[in-house]
């Protein structure tokens, strides 16, 4: 019988309690546990990204996370971007740049870019690839995202600058 | 070591969908009892922007807001028959299908509003805003939300049309041998230029010049997002990824992401895109959509341009470093086929 530990976390600003499992990952506890189904099961391994969290503000693969390991800290998903019918300027400027296609990979790529912007509120192209090259698009060939961040940040992209 | 520059060309006639068995689509379309417009749909959207498209054929072919229409593409087991996402064949096949379920609903609408306003359904039209009125009467009118809660609890009818869009199967003619196999082909030219490094073997894509014919442009913004797309993938189907690098030896094949190689946003490639728009006589509105065209020229441009650059002929797909390398050794060196 697997023991199961509680654990305590804020979750996009609201308390949240669940008991885990032995080396339940955080992506698990969030999409079963919690039912917050913005982070994505990608490759279940780290190597896509499409898992991205903030954890005290830094991006985290959460399907590489222990559980228990956030007991007491802050975690962000997608589902807590938008202010009620407002959109976060990331979201809106992934719509604005169409950079999403099936979208699987969009809440892991909003999470990244966030622990960005929230640290360099103005980055320059080359910072913003960095940030999300741990974050694996098949579909829009990476511009269009990468046009959306640098939008969100209020700056030129390459189509209109 | 020495870097090569190389310039390559390709263009491509795409089919859009297939018919060597029939190749059909449906599409069924209603009204809500409030006057939005439901189009049913097998046609799978996954990510290409079926729902969009076929939201603005509907609401275009009905005459009323791109906001007052819904597209339902739930379930294949139970919605109107479709043969698939596939072929390129979305726009083409199910707009036209949407455009006849559309316009049978639109004639239904409009008759209902006729027995409203007590005139003859000919001589109604519809402003696209939510509204029908007598033509050269815009006074005499009637709202489209009202006409649907008319049709729905006074005068008991259906806002509603049923579509199907079939290119028959293609018969052989025996003495000839003719056939045809496809309807519509959308075109594009492409150029690419890149370096090879003639010591690592290593192929860098510097940019990608493009136009393409895609009858009418529906979304443009839709068909720029496909082509941008697409051309990451071609580039990295010519130049990254495989599951059997030693094909037909099966070993050595990647599992997971670390091994699987694709290029990632650091290794965007600048793309200058020109769409043409042609509209395609049997097409909805005249859209023939990109679809899986956008990638297809940019495996063989990359394939010449690496040719013109070093003078290596791969014919096997992904050009990696060992195999440019290989080439350079057979011809003892670096051969420039043209100069830059």
């Amino acid at each position: 019988m697997m023991a199961k530990t509680p654990v305590q976390f804020s979750l996009n600003g609201s308390s949240a309690a669940v008991f885990v499992d032995d080396a339940q990952n955080l992506l698990d506890v969030l999409r079963r546990g919690v039912g917050d189904l913005t982070p994505k099961y990608g490759c279940g391994q780290g190597t896509c990204g499409s898992c991205t969290v903030l954890i005290d503000g830094e991006p985290h693969l959460s399907c590489l996370t222990l559980a228990e390991t956030v007991e007491g800290r802050s975690v962000e998903t997608t589902n807590g971007l938008a202010a009620g019918p407002n959109l976060h300027a990331l979201q809106e400027a992934f719509m604005e740049n169409f950079a999403a296609q099936c979208g699987y990979c969009t809440p892991g790529m909003l999470m990244a870019a966030k622990a960005l912007l929230d640290r360099t509120p103005r980055p320059s192209r080359e910072e913003v690839i960095e940030a999300i090259s741990g974050n694996i698009c098949r579909c829009t060939g990476y511009d269009p995202i990468i046009d959306a961040i640098m939008a969100a940040s209020g700056q030129a992209t390459r189509r209109t600058g | 070591m020495t870097v090569h520059k190389g310039r390559g060309f390709a263009c491509i006639n795409y089919p859009i969908g297939m018919n060597l068995g029939g190749d059909p689509s449906q599409a069924l379309v209603h009204s809500t009892p409030d006057g939005k417009f439901m189009v049913s749909l097998s046609s799978i959207d996954l990510g290409q922007g079926m729902k969009s498209v076929t939201r603005q054929i509907a609401a275009e072919t009905l005459g009323v807001p791109v906001a007052d229409v819904y597209v339902d593409t739930a379930d294949s087991d139970t919605g109107p028959h479709c043969m698939g996402s596939f072929a390129s064949r979305g726009t083409h096949r199910v707009g036209n299908a949407v455009i006849r379920a559309a316009t049978e609903a639109r004639k239904a609408l409009l008759e209902a509003a006729a027995e409203e306003l007590e005139v003859n359904a000919a001589d109604l039209e519809t402003d696209g805003q939510g509204n029908i009125h007598v033509k050269g009467a815009p006074t005499r009118t009637i709202t489209v939300a009202d006409t649907a809660i008319a049709a729905q609890f006074k005068q008991g009818r259906t806002l509603s049309g049923r579509g199907i869009f079939l290119i028959p199967p293609s018969d052989v003619d025996p003495d000839t041998g003719e056939m045809t196999p496809v309807s519509c082909f959308a075109h594009a030219a492409l150029v690419v230029d890149l370096e090879v490094d003639d010591e690592t073997g290593e192929v860098t894509v510097n940019e990608i010049n493009s136009a393409y014919e895609v009858g009418r442009a529906l979304n443009p913004r839709l068909v720029e997002q496909q082509l941008i797309g697409g051309a990451w993938m071609g580039v990295s189907h010519a130049l990254y990824e495989t599951t059997e690098p030693y094909y037909p030896d099966r070993n050595h094949g990647p599992e997971d992401f670390n091994a699987y190689l694709m290029p990632g946003p650091g290794e965007v490639v600048d793309h200058n895109i020109a769409v043409l728009e042609r509209p395609a006589e049997d097409a909805p509105f005249g859209g023939k959509g990109p679809g899986e065209m956008c990638a297809n020229p940019v495996l063989p441009a990359i394939a010449n341009a690496v040719y013109n650059a070093v003078g290596v002929r791969c014919d096997t797909l992904p050009i990696t470093p060992e195999r440019v390398l290989r080439g350079l050794l057979a011809n003892g060196g670096a051969r420039p086929q043209g100069v830059r």
